[in-house]
């Protein structure tokens, strides 16, 4: 039998460059891309918080950026959903924690490819700065939303940062569509052929699950949205008609003809919607991780767990017209579509209670990582609920392009893929950096977090059905909407204190790295693979040894074992699984 | 406090390994830190697996691009002149007869980079005989596939090079009309995706010139002659949509 060496069997390297900057080892490649999305969501929130000013005070002229014309609030709402769509909802939870933990979890010393995950991370590196980027150009960045629709985009002089903002924005993405194909390649790969011996599918973390799927997702999906941009910059640049038909700008014909903005709607959303699964598969994979551990329980229902991943993943493909509803499409178009998107809440609720089930009844050590994996089931269903609300044609023509909207992603994506990202920083900070994370900070930053951000996105609904439009930069103008800015304002005092508790994570992510007390190797008493290993790993993970698995991922409380939980290791015969 | 459990003893490699073309474990030089040689069957078995899902999102790339085009055909237009809803579709008139040549160029670099292929799995398999002191396999007098494959390739992109200019001079450019588009686009995205085959094929070849060890030689080329393959059959797709979107 061939032994189970190291394949890729590169030594420990020496030099700050090759072990800091273009390192090969998936840990240090999971803290780059962690790092580059902690740095993006704070561009991205304070992108945020000048449109949260701007709505309440139209007319302030702020220090260093002056006023906020129209047009640059759009560029605001376009660069802020860009950014925290793809580089914070996309990096952080997928290549950030996925990258760090998926061999760990899987028995394995590294990625499948580990030149290529380095040459992932760079190039996601680059597509960020050639992002940013569009904010110095001449024209500054773009305004047609982090959506792109065309013709908007694809005329370049349809308006400011149309011109070479929206060039940066398209090539920003395609450079970002590349990396992510680079990254889903490598889990699939390392998933399928690099799990130790006794580590069956069936017996995977559900976080190595969570991170299968969304790989398997992007693999499919980015190719979509890459074919998307080129045909955009094409139209924007040499002269051809695919998404711009006859059109004329400020009186002037421009030279197209014949083509449809509904082609990019088609195909931005075959790729949007599976995104946005990306974007929280893999949270649902940590607050499977962390109820577990945390209740000392297994989690209930493993089986329909995973099948509900794939029923989600594969659902999320065959949805995407419920974007376009709006877009004349036939009505049994829309019926079908609406079926779908209805459809794959049977998954989420099947996840959803059995999150529950594995809560129920548990002794809950309520620890801050708990805290925000119980905050994660919370917010899915809130945000979740107002999903098939949208799902129903007939609902979606007086609610889209409203606050309803955005209120609904906005729980989903932006506070419940965060606590996601939140439960995994407190959950696996121990093994990352050898020290524990304050806890007190940790539940102070919890509970404000918490409430602050179901009071910025929870009115956001009623707004919505009282008919506030998204994407309009003031409503000083508009009689109905006028009724509506006490809310508005309570939203943003509300966005000031939440963003402002997020300066404690900050603190006690950095303070606890160097001061935190030192944490043993497996602080939580979990039973999966990572924590078999030293704190923090050796570079080729388990020290020179292969594990072998002998139970599954979630054994605690097995009834007559010596301790509450088994680990994935240990010996056989305490249960038989 | 945990155990990492038994651990994976090391069985003595035998010879003859199994059937297919693994070639088997021999000498115990060592190979690099860590637990001694590397296992090149199971390396080629990871990388065949990474260019199986490798293929996926190019064939969603271009599956994308094909759709799109079908459904351009089909779109009326508005035109300003009529005030009417008109088709536009106006078929390229494309050299069908230098693109056939070309295809047969991508034919034959198929066939020479399968016989590369397999050149390199019998020079691999071969390699410990020769290392064995006083037997002697005679010179290697094989027809040099690899660089074949690349010639042919860029023969094929040459060809697609001069079609380009012989659309150009039959009047259709890029932003033309819709169809030519799409002709441009397809033979552009697949021309981009072969010549990065090429070019990993001739490092395949160069490289041997530096004495990498022919294993590892040997699951490059084997990859990117699969990867070529598809790539031919992908060019057979797009030339029979052009023809039935004429």
């Amino acid at each position: 039998m061939a032994t189970l060496a190291p394949i890729h069997a590169h030594a420990a390297p020496q030099g700050f460059i090759r072990k800091y900057i273009f390192s090969l080892d998936h840990k240090i490649i999971g803290l780059q891309y962690y790092f580059l999305a902690l740095a993006a969501v704070f561009v991205g929130m304070f992108l945020s918080l000048l449109m949260r000013i701007h709505l309440i005070w139209p007319t302030a002229v702020l220090p260093w950026i002056g006023e906020i014309k129209p047009e640059t609030y759009l560029s605001l709402l376009t660069m802020h959903g860009t950014i925290m769509v793809f580089f914070v909802l996309t990096t952080a939870p997928q290549s950030g924690f996925g990258n760090y933990f998926l061999p760990l979890q899987i028995g394995a010393p590294d990625m499948a490819f580990p030149v290529l995950n380095m040459l992932s991370f760079w190039t996601t590196f680059v597509a960020f700065v050639v992002l940013i980027a569009a904010f110095f150009v001449s024209g500054g960045a773009p305004l047609h939303g982090w959506t792109g629709y065309a013709p908007l985009s694809a005329l370049n002089n349809s308006g400011p940062g149309e011109q070479l903002g929206a060039d940066l924005w398209i090539t920003s993405i395609a450079i970002f569509c590349i990396a992510s194909l680079m990254g889903a390649l490598n889990f699939i790969t390392t998933t399928l052929d690099l799990r130790a011996k006794g580590m069956t599918m069936m017996r995977m973390p559900l976080t190595c699950w969570a991170w299968f799927v969304t790989a398997v997702l992007g693999l499919l999906a980015f190719g979509v949205l890459l074919s998307a941009g080129i045909l955009l910059l094409l139209d924007r640049n040499l002269g051809t008609s695919f998404y711009v038909p006859l059109v004329s700008v400020n009186g002037q014909l421009m030279g197209h003809r014949g083509a449809s903005p509904l082609l990019w709607q088609h195909l931005f959303w075959f790729f949007g919607h599976p995104e946005v699964y990306i974007a929280i598969l893999p949270g649902m994979g940590v607050t499977s991780q962390v109820l577990s551990t945390f209740s000392r329980k297994p989690i209930f229902g493993y089986k329909a767990m995973v099948y509900a991943i794939m029923a989600i993943g594969f659902l999320g493909f065959v949805v995407w017209g419920h974007h376009m509803f709006m877009s004349g499409m036939s009505p049994y178009s829309a019926f079908a579509f609406s079926i779908m998107t209805m459809l794959i809440g049977v998954p989420s609720a099947i996840k959803t209670f059995n999150w529950l089930g594995t809560i129920h009844n548990g002794r809950v050590r309520f620890h801050t990582p708990m805290l925000y994996a119980i905050g994660f089931v919370s917010l899915f269903v809130s945000g979740g609920l107002s999903g098939p609300f949208l799902a129903q044609p007939v609902l979606d023509i007086p609610l889209h392009d409203t606050y309803f909207v955005v209120g609904h992603f906005h729980l989903i994506m932006g506070v419940a893929a965060i606590f996601g990202i939140f439960a995994a920083t407190y959950y696996w900070f121990p093994k990352m950096f050898g020290r524990m994370m304050n806890e007190t900070l940790g539940r102070v930053h919890f509970v404000i977090t918490l409430i602050g951000t179901y009071a910025i996105f929870m009115p956001m609904h009623y707004l919505g059905m009282a008919g506030q439009t998204r994407r309009y930069s003031q409503f000083t103008e508009v009689a109905y909407m006028t009724r509506l800015i006490p809310l508005q304002t309570f939203m943003t005092y509300a966005a000031f204190i939440t963003i402002g508790a997020q300066v404690i994570f900050l603190f006690n992510l950095f303070w606890s790295m160097f001061k935190g007390p030192k944490a043993s190797d497996n602080p939580w008493e979990a039973t999966t693979l990572e924590w078999t290993t030293a704190t923090p790993p050796p570079h080729d993970n388990f020290g020179g040894r292969t594990p072998v698995v002998h139970h599954g991922p979630y054994e605690y409380s097995v009834p007559g074992a010596a301790k509450d939980y088994v680990m994935q290791t240990d010996p056989a015969g305490v249960t038989a699984h | 406090m945990a155990s990492l459990g038994p651990t994976v003893t090391v069985s003595v490699p035998e010879a003859g390994h199994g059937g297919g073309s693994t070639p088997p474990h021999y000498g115990g030089d060592g190979g690099g830190p860590g637990d001694g040689y590397p296992d090149y069957g199971r390396r080629l078995r990871r990388a065949r697996l990474g260019l199986a899902v490798a293929l996926a999102p190019i064939l969603m790339f271009f599956v994308s691009l094909v759709s799109a085009a079908i459904v351009r055909r089909g779109l009326p237009t508005f035109d300003g002149t009529t005030n009417t809803y008109m088709h536009d579709w106006i078929p390229v008139d494309l050299p069908f007869a230098l693109l056939l040549f070309n295809t047969g160029l991508l034919a034959a670099s198929s066939l020479s980079a399968e016989f590369a292929r397999r050149q390199i799995t019998r020079q691999a398999a071969l390699a410990p005989v020769r290392s064995i002191p006083g037997v002697s396999l005679g010179r290697e007098t094989g027809v040099p596939w690899l660089y074949l494959t690349v010639l042919l390739g860029a023969g094929f992109l040459a060809g697609q090079w001069r079609a380009w200019q012989e659309l150009a001079a039959r009047g259709f450019y890029l932003a033309t009309n819709a169809s030519s588009s799409f002709v441009y686009l397809l033979t552009a995205a697949h021309a981009v995706h072969l010549a990065g085959g090429a070019v990993v094929l001739l490092y395949a070849a160069v490289v041997s010139l530096f004495h990498k060890p022919i294993e590892a030689r040997r699951i490059v080329v084997d990859v990117t002659a699969w990867y070529w393959h598809f790539i031919f059959l992908l060019w057979v797709a797009i030339l029979a949509l052009l023809w039935l979107l004429r």
